[in-house]
């Protein structure tokens, strides 16, 4: 369980990124977060495993205070939480094993991690993780030699490596095309309930996070405007999350304007 | 339409305007007395530069023939040559590489590592390997080791500023991933760090292995060992068709080392 409250970041002495955000997410739930470039979505996930230092409030994962852990402790607390990146972020020039096995940094010791010799109980791990998401005869590929959807699949084996206790993902599919953006929601949703892991994905593509998630979540300028199922997320909240799409004239400045027409295109143009 | 021509007419453009036309001659005047002035000043004997063909073929007719009899000698000074390269490009990585990690922008660990790590930078780079070589001939005496350090001190500079811009332009996306697996900071370095820069880290070795054999072939000038130590000798004592096979044989070492070089490259890289 993953509970957030009153979650403030502020970057400099500029005005906050994140306004006393509240989030609840138990169980096995995949939660779709949606809102506008800006709207502290990507922030959110990264103070979660504190790639951004949050400036206040708590972050509980299973009990466990999040937000004031430092060096070992810190770093013990992030092997249980997986993330999944928008740019896949692997190191090209290793093979896909090693990209996999390095999900194990957190467990093995330095001299494994170097050598490459990891425990074979890891190996089995990520033979067995590979072949659930189709990837294992790339075993000895270049990570660099994959197209897109291959890459991000290691992204996702990656992040399973650490057996999570939460899965994080930040806009996996917006570097992907479509249909292959369809198949990762589409892994990432039948992850979540075979490994009963909570997962939170941050995405643009309103339709893929109505069709793949069972709880979406807006924000709007750091603060959460919408909570509810894919059935409650009427044109209502979608015009109220990615501002006056409807109306105009409604006084908005254009950087909120612009994503919001990108966004309806991609609902339109969506072969759902 | 009368007015628009008239305008038309009116429309003149120039690259610079006036006051930078002025900036431009000024620069232009002061670069002509500069040299001007360092001419005048160098104090040239002309005789001497217009008696120099002469010279050329007469120090070109005591050359020739090369002396090949202390060949064997040679050919060791060479090996000795080029085991100083070797050596001094091997320790020096292991200086170099913490030196650019500290360095570099983006891995330095405070303010303090970073000016001193620029610091050696910048101190072994300002000095010429042959000035090195005098300063450990002082300490050490002369011989090969005085050649070894002189080497290594001028390659750290070279080695760890490039290692350093290497690491500065690596792409933070499989850094920041790496960290939120949970992996402490030189597990980071081994995965994310490390495979960014090996193709630059070998193009760099090669490169200063390349520059390390030209280098050490002077260095026994100054008496810190190799083929440098014969040539001295032999030009002390007027042995020029020894020189001659001495400047011979350093060419052929230098497009050997080339060969090498680029034979490694073309495979490495």
């Amino acid at each position: 369980m993953l509970e957030i409250s009153k979650l403030v970041k502020r970057y400099g002495r500029d005005e906050p990124v994140l306004k006393e955000l509240d989030l609840v997410v138990e169980g096995n739930s995949v939660v779709s977060i949606v809102g506008a470039s800006g709207a502290g979505k990507s922030t959110m996930l990264r103070c979660i495993n504190r790639l951004v230092e949050p400036t206040s409030g708590s972050i509980k994962l299973n009990g466990q205070e999040l937000v004031n852990l430092r060096g070992a402790a810190l770093r013990r607390a992030r092997r249980k939480i997986g993330m999944v990146f928008q740019g896949f972020n692997l190191i090209d020039r290793l093979t896909v094993m090693e990209n996999v096995l390095a999900g194990r940094l957190g467990y093995v010791s330095l001299y494994q991690a170097i050598s490459r010799r990891y425990p074979q109980a890891d190996i089995e791990r990520a033979f067995t993780l590979m072949e659930r998401v189709g990837i294992a005869h790339y075993a000895n590929k270049r990570a660099d030699a994959l197209s897109g959807g291959e890459r991000q699949r290691v992204g996702v084996v990656r992040a399973l490596m650490q057996e999570p206790e939460v899965l994080l993902a930040d806009e996996p599919t917006a570097s992907l095309d479509p249909r292959t953006s369809e198949q990762i929601m589409k892994l990432l949703q039948s992850l979540a309930s075979e490994l009963s892991l909570p997962v939170l994905i941050n995405i643009h593509n309103v339709a893929q996070a109505k069709a793949y998630t069972e709880r979406i979540v807006g924000l709007r300028h750091g603060k959460m405007i919408f909570d509810g199922t894919p059935a409650d997320f009427t044109r209502e909240a979608l015009d109220a999350i990615y501002g006056g799409i409807e109306a105009p004239d409604e006084d908005e400045g254009e950087d909120t304007k612009k994503p919001a027409l990108a966004t309806r295109k991609e609902v339109t143009d969506d072969p759902l | 339409m009368v007015d628009h021509a008239g305008d038309l007419a009116d429309r003149v453009w120039r690259r610079y305007d006036r006051k930078e036309r002025l900036i431009r001659y000024a620069v232009l005047l002061v670069t002509l007395m500069v040299v001007y002035w360092a001419v005048r000043d160098i104090d040239i004997f002309w005789p001497w530069v217009w008696d120099a063909p002469t010279q050329i073929s007469r120090l070109g007719a005591r050359m020739w023939p090369p002396d090949p009899s202390r060949l064997g000698q040679i050919v060791g000074a060479m090996i000795e040559t080029v085991h100083i390269a070797t050596l001094a490009t091997l320790l020096t990585i292991f200086i170099a590489l913490p030196v650019s990690y500290i360095a570099a922008q983006n891995t330095t660990p405070n303010r303090f590592c970073l000016w001193l790590g620029r610091f050696i930078l910048v101190s072994s780079r300002s000095v010429n390997t042959i000035i090195w070589a005098l300063l450990f001939v002082a300490i050490f005496g002369p011989g090969v080791l005085a050649g070894i350090l002189a080497i290594m001190f001028r390659s750290i500079g070279f080695i760890g500023k490039l290692m350093g811009e290497a690491i500065e332009e690596i792409d933070r996306r499989p850094v920041e991933a790496m960290e939120a697996t949970g992996a402490s900071k030189l597990k980071v370095i081994a995965y994310a760090v490390v495979p960014q820069v090996m193709p630059a880290f070998f193009a760099i070795v090669i490169l200063r292995w390349d520059i390390n054999i030209r280098e050490s072939t002077v260095l026994g000038l100054v008496g810190a060992g190799g083929i440098g130590v014969l040539l001295q000798g032999s030009i002390d004592t007027f042995a020029w068709p020894t020189v001659a096979t001495i400047l011979i044989a350093i060419i052929a070492l230098v497009l050997i080392g080339e060969a090498i070089t680029g034979l490694l490259r073309s495979k490495v890289l």
